[in-house]
């Protein structure tokens, strides 16, 4: 980071808007029957429609439509009753009609908004002035055919909503939150698989800088393509200290599209022609306007899931649990619902219901790299453990063995967590008589101990505590334990 | 503003379309005379009339989504000048 200094940085405002390109997750193509599975052989999935064979006619997949609006309403936008479908004219090799079929002035969404955890504003109100739908156009690839470049237009066709914010984001960290947030909302609500190796979530940065007060907007440049969070953020960072430098060494920002280069931390300008910006948009006479009923829109209103922010609010509110945590659990559905399924199941033991998901349970995921859905530990079966640690029959240091048994499949059902502990005999001791024998040894066995802690030397008693519960192997009662202790140490 | 020569070049190299300097005076003329028309149109009050996007007051009919195609490339690719492993080769092109 060779020139952050902050008393430069803080004279400067960065401003940036978000295009995401969000792949929509229909088996079909948006204009034809051929489908949209990933990884398949060059042009095997290539149509007639999808490679513009002459006299082809696109039909439009009810498929797309719908995840559109179930977009629109998530955000809390206005589903447009009547869209147009225009062609943006451009020429390129995997663009073989000449043009790509999009929306330009009556998009199927305007408006709405989404909320971010800002990590310096707090809670932001991100705005949409739209989001259209359009199709993917082909792949090309550069490697040497003999001088020649292949085309593969598997994915031309594959439907697309490219969602529009205003320029409300103040920094790459604040443009991150907001591309997190949106890439769990489209996965929540089942629109797009989020999968950005594969490119179904991209995003391209419009970024400019101004004097930290004014409220005119500097000269952007749009950064392309950008299919990871740490690319987004240090394309973002280097192309705001590029303009700053740029500017306070007298120079101008160029309005121009540019490219990150992740091997070598830069954004560099594609070199692009300067008529390349002029689509000649219009009305495609293929397509006639794009009708949406209200019945069509209040039934998905019907299936829309409790959505991500919602949830958040309600478990901060119902659960008492701290932000953070709320914000963590609502980062997939399926994480949600382990955790509420887990809770509930546990007779309402939320707090160390989210503790166990987010702390153990996750950890373990993370470890062996699955997946929440295939966790080989249930939300029963963590809620199973939950109850024991609750009413007192093991301790949360016991709790953990109990739990990595459970994961290694010592047991089955929802009371493995039961079987586990009386297999194993790690039921905690709470037998007032049975600590005191146990307690009344160690003080026996450890003369030399005893004799420090009378002598005033505190550690003293937590080395005891640890020969007592050694003893019992973890089994006794912890609290019973240090009370009896210090009773029979008088 | 008044369409010029040089806009006719701009427009035929946008569309790919080779044009000489005849050719372009000739196809200045007639946009020319079709902006007037158009110009003509424009007197007429549009206020609060949606506008139009399709010529025939038709809905878009839908699909469902469901993949009804199979892999037909090699027919396809049978009249493509240059083919190799299920790719079309294409002049190299570099952005």
């Amino acid at each position: 980071m060779s020139t952050s200094n902050p008393a430069t940085v803080n004279r400067w405002e960065t401003v940036i808007g978000l295009e995401t390109h969000v792949q929509l997750s229909t088996a079909a193509k948006i204009f034809s029957g051929a489908s949209t599975a990933f990884g398949a052989a060059p042009n095997t999935q290539a149509s007639a429609v999808d490679i513009a064979l002459p006299g082809v006619l696109p039909v439009l997949n009810r498929g797309a439509v719908e995840r559109a609006i179930r977009f629109g309403l998530a955000v809390g936008g206005n589903i447009n009753r009547r869209s147009v479908f225009a062609r943006k004219n451009y020429f390129y090799p995997d663009l073989p009609k000449g043009y790509q079929i999009s929306q330009y002035e009556f998009p199927v969404v305007t408006g709405g908004e989404v909320g971010v955890a800002s990590p310096t504003r707090g809670d932001l109100r991100v705005h949409l002035p739209r989001a259209h739908l359009e199709e993917v156009a082909g792949m090309s690839l550069h490697e040497d055919f003999h001088g020649m470049t292949g085309i593969d237009l598997n994915r031309a066709g594959t439907p697309l909503l490219e969602i529009v914010t205003e320029p409300d984001l103040r920094s790459s960290d604040e443009a991150v939150a907001y591309a997190r947030t949106l890439h769990g909302l489209v996965r929540w609500i089942g629109i797009c698989d989020g999968n950005m190796q594969e490119g179904s979530f991209r995003c391209d940065a419009n970024v400019s800088v101004r004097r930290t007060g004014s409220d005119v907007l500097g000269t952007r440049c749009e950064i392309k393509n950008l299919n990871s969070f740490r690319f987004m953020q240090e394309a973002i960072d280097f192309e705001v200290r590029r303009q700053i430098e740029l500017i306070e060494d007298g120079g101008t920002v160029v309005q121009e599209t540019r490219l990150y280069d992740p091997d070598r931390h830069e954004t560099r300008s594609m070199r692009s022609k300067e008529d390349a910006q002029d689509y000649r948009y219009f009305p495609d006479p293929d397509l006639p306007p794009l009708v949406i009923g209200e019945d069509w829109i209040e039934r998905v209103r019907s299936e829309l899931p409790e959505l991500p922010e919602a949830m958040r609010a309600r478990f901060v509110r119902d659960h008492a649990l701290p932000a953070a945590d709320a914000a963590t659990l609502t980062a997939s559905r399926e994480l949600a619902a382990y955790f509420e399924s887990a809770a509930s199941a546990a007779g309402g033991e939320a707090k160390i219901a989210a503790n166990w998901t987010l702390g153990e349970v996750s950890a373990a995921l993370n470890r062996n790299d699955i997946d929440i859905a295939r966790s080989p530990v249930s939300a029963p079966q963590l809620a199973g453990l939950l109850k024991r640690i609750a009413d007192g029959t093991i301790s949360g240091k016991i709790a953990k063995e109990v739990f990595d048994a459970m994961w290694a499949g010592e047991a089955d059902g929802d009371a493995a967590a039961d079987t586990i502990i009386d297999r194993r005999g790690l039921r905690q001791i709470s037998d007032q008589g049975a600590i005191e024998r146990i307690v009344a040894d160690a003080i026996a066995a450890n003369p030399a101990i005893v004799a420090e802690y009378k002598a005033g030397k505190e550690k003293a008693f937590n080395s005891l505590i640890g020969r007592v519960m050694a003893a019992s192997k973890g089994r006794a009662n912890p609290a019973q334990v240090n009370a009896i202790l210090k009773q029979l140490l008088g | 503003m008044a369409l010029t020569v040089a806009d006719v070049h701009r427009i035929a190299q946008l569309a790919r379309i080779e044009i000489d300097a005849a050719a372009a005076a000739q196809v200045h003329g007639k946009l020319l005379a079709i902006f007037a028309m158009i110009n003509e149109l424009q007197a007429v009050d549009t206020r609060g009339i949606v506008p139009m996007a399709h010529a025939q007051d038709v809905m878009l009919p839908l699909r469902d989504d469901a993949v009804t195609e199979i892999d037909q490339h090699a027919l396809y690719q049978s009249v493509a000048p240059a083919v190799e492993d299920g790719l079309y080769l294409v002049p190299r092109v570099v952005e």
